[in-house]
């Protein structure tokens, strides 16, 4: 798989809740809550654009763009290939 | 089409709690419905009462919102009426398996080309905070300030009991998985169920010391393990994920009516 | 021979009815004495390509014809007593969600599952209240094969006329009795079709904005336009609103198409009332009792008519009203306690001179019971 580069984070504030998903979830630690609990980007040069934070948003608030827009396949959400669940 | 085509955006933010994970079931329903390229006015959404039934308001289809547990019955009119429309039936708990409990069986038992969407978050969120079929024993509700003493159905054996032809388990976790099982769903000639576990931090999560949307969601990760995987044969007590019944082979109840037709008419 | 002259039962001429109004979808359930109409078009609609489904109880009988009705298709259920009590949930549905569809109630007796083999008429109040909240309602009798016909197919013109449920009120006497009925040809009946929406695709639709005319056009579901529709009070896409305005204008809607039109809605038929200075006022198979008291009095020069209602709700207050003006006495003959004859009291200038004939035992109600009455009423003794 072609590794993807990040265009940007749009991030629909209005629709953001702060329920805090992305967040926890993000592998690379690359958001945070700001300080009207919405969601904001710290780290996009360690983005991997995995898009886990965009397909686990439940408010739809957060779109990853990246260079090569095609639907990704993004890293599996699948527990059998995660080891920490494995064990 | 852009995602967000599949949304009827005026109506955004939804009304949904934050961290609800009904609205992950409606990311990923969308991204599946964009995935396998339908055409929106083919696609009728029809939904019971509570939480879940919300998801109707917000998606571009032809949306009908029924009434609480009847939304397979609704569906069952529609499909027959238009075996070309493909339906869409996101339920909440509840709705699926109390008050919509025989709805849910007979129109498996019919095999009629309907996919059931179960939004399994173990509790009536939109009254409060009442325990449903789904909550199992020793749980804490609103009405079971003691805990609850009944025992919870399996959604999963109840539609194979029941003669649904495609049965499949996710969570709002599992997002990825969740989009390919209900694209396997919709595509499936027959009634499909894709139960998809889902958080309600407000209520069973509250009730419950569960935590947060995201240490519930981690209880999905760590609390469920893949059909066939190691984890899943290690140790039993996770709750299965993945396809339960696959039958492509059964008689679809419209294709059956058409036969019907074709008879009576012959029969003049 | 002419094959449109038939001898059948009154869920016959019902069936009859639906199939020259075009029905093309029915759901339903089993229940006595309803069950002749679900068997009859279990055959008969496949022929003509539509569909029959026997569904898992009422509830799903009704909600499953809302379904069909949104895909554009002419829609019927049958029901009594029992089944239209568990239909009400949904009926209430189709009153706000405004889905035409056609409901048979047989009647029994009741409450209850009560005399299921045996004629009643005591779904009356039901057929108006029975559902929950501010709503209106259109009901509809006969007293005969060719009224049962004719009102069948009058239910689903008012249907598609006003996008509302129709009840079609019979009783078991007039369901399973057996008379001649000719099958008028096809024309001879104006129908009624589904108005449908002129807005072209691309184009805003508001599927709930009515036009001038308080009619609503419709698109069908699977066409171009996609839309909302809910229980929940709602706005003109068919969106959930609580604004008090939207639930204010709607709930006056819903009301005002119908219970504005009584007059367009009302259905009757005159017995002998010209000159007549005892009136009776029936419906149903209680009907044919006082139509043939009135013309066996006549015989011996009593001067005895009747007001045969063939619509019930919305109730024909001002018809009543003229009609009973000026009478010795208002009898209204039905088999239940008396619901219609409420509703004659509140309309007549003269409410002590309205009387009950009723029956609540499960026999048709006979000439002579209601004679006793009016041998009472005349001073001439039991």
């Amino acid at each position: 798989m072609a590794r993807l580069k990040l265009k940007e984070h749009v991030i629909n504030r209005e629709w953001c809740k702060g329920c805090g998903i992305c967040v926890h979830f993000c592998p690379k630690k690359v958001l945070e809550l700001d300080s009207d609990e919405k969601v904001v980007v710290v780290r996009p040069e360690d983005c991997i654009c995995c898009k886990l934070c965009e397909l686990r948003c439940p408010d739809l608030a957060i779109e990853v763009l990246s260079t090569d827009d095609v639907p990704a396949a993004p890293a599996s959400d699948d527990d059998s290939q995660d080891d920490s669940n494995e064990q | 089409m852009a995602i967000k085509d599949y949304l009827r955006q005026r109506y955004f933010p939804h009304m949904w709690c934050p961290g609800c994970g009904h609205g992950i079931v409606l990311n990923a329903l969308i991204r599946a419905v964009q995935g396998m390229g339908l055409d929106k006015n083919d696609i009728v959404m029809t939904s019971g009462i509570g939480c879940s039934a919300r998801i109707s308001g917000y998606v571009d289809f032809h949306t009908l919102h029924t009434l609480h547990g009847r939304a397979l019955a609704f569906a069952t009119g529609v499909k027959l009426s238009k075996p070309e429309l493909t339906l869409l039936v996101p339920m909440g708990d509840g709705d699926a398996l109390a008050i919509g409990g025989n709805h849910f069986i007979h129109a498996a038992r019919r095999n009629i080309d309907i996919t059931a969407i179960v939004m399994n978050n173990r509790i009536y969120g939109m009254t409060g905070g009442q325990f449903s079929p789904l909550s199992g024993i020793g749980k804490k509700a609103t009405t079971a300030p003691y805990t609850t003493i009944d025992s919870n159905f399996d959604v999963v054996k109840m539609a194979v009991a029941s003669g649904a032809t495609f049965v499949a388990r996710t969570t709002a976790y599992h997002v990825l998985e969740a989009v390919d099982l209900l694209q396997k769903a919709i595509s499936h000639k027959g009634f499909s169920v894709v139960e998809i576990l889902s958080q309600c931090p407000t209520h069973y999560g509250r009730k419950n010391k569960e935590g947060d949307a995201s240490s519930m969601m981690e209880f999905q990760k760590s609390k469920t393990g893949k059909l066939g995987s190691k984890a899943l044969e290690k140790d039993p007590t996770l709750i299965p994920r993945g396809i339960f019944v696959d039958d492509k082979d059964a008689s679809e109840y419209c294709s059956a009516y058409d036969k019907i037709i074709e008879t009576a008419m012959k029969g003049r | 021979m002419n094959n449109n002259i038939k001898f059948v039962q009154g869920n016959e001429a019902c069936v009859e009815g639906a199939l020259y109004a075009g029905i093309d979808f029915f759901a339903g359930y089993p229940i006595t004495p309803s069950t002749e109409i679900a068997e009859l078009l279990s055959g008969r609609l496949p022929e003509k390509g539509g569909k029959f489904i026997q569904m898992e109880d009422e509830i799903a009988s009704m909600c499953a014809i809302i379904g069909a009705s949104l895909t554009g298709h002419k829609v019927m259920t049958a029901t009594s007593g029992p089944g239209f009590s568990l239909k009400q949930e949904a009926l209430g549905y189709a009153c706000m969600a405004e889905i035409p569809c056609v409901i048979v109630d047989v009647q029994r007796g009741g409450p209850s599952t009560g005399n299921p083999t045996h004629v009643s008429q005591g779904d009356i109040n039901q057929a108006r209240w029975g559902t929950h909240g501010d709503h209106a309602i259109i009901a509809l009798t006969a007293s005969n094969h060719q009224d049962v016909f004719a009102m069948t197919v009058d239910a689903f013109n008012l249907a598609e006329t006003y996008r509302t449920p129709v009840i079609l009120l019979f009783d078991e006497v007039v369901g399973h009795m057996r008379e001649k009925l000719v099958v008028p040809e096809k024309g001879d009946i104006p129908l009624v079709e589904r108005l449908r929406t002129s807005v072209r695709k691309g184009v805003d639709y508001h599927p709930y904005l009515p036009r001038e005319d308080g009619r609503l056009p419709m698109s069908d579901f699977g066409a171009e336009h996609r839309y909302n529709v809910t229980g929940l009070f709602h706005d003109m896409w068919g969106f959930p609103s609580n604004n008090p305005k939207v639930v204010r204008e709607l709930l006056r809607h819903i009301v005002d198409k119908i219970e504005n039109n009584v007059h367009s809605i009302t259905r009757y038929k005159e017995h002998y009332l010209e000159d007549a200075q005892y009136i009776m006022i029936s419906y149903g198979s209680s009907a044919r009792s006082a139509v043939h008291l009135a013309r066996s009095r006549r015989a011996r020069g009593e001067k005895l008519g009747v007001l045969e209602l063939q619509s019930i709700w919305p109730f024909p207050e001002d018809i009543i009203r003229e009609k009973c003006a000026g009478k010795r006495a208002v009898i209204v003959v039905e088999m239940n306690m008396g619901q219609v004859m409420r509703h004659v009291k509140a309309a007549v200038d003269e409410p002590e001179r309205v009387f009950l004939a009723n029956r609540i035992d499960g026999k048709l109600i006979t000439p002579t019971n209601i004679k006793t009455l009016l041998r009472v009423i005349q001073g001439r003794g039991v």
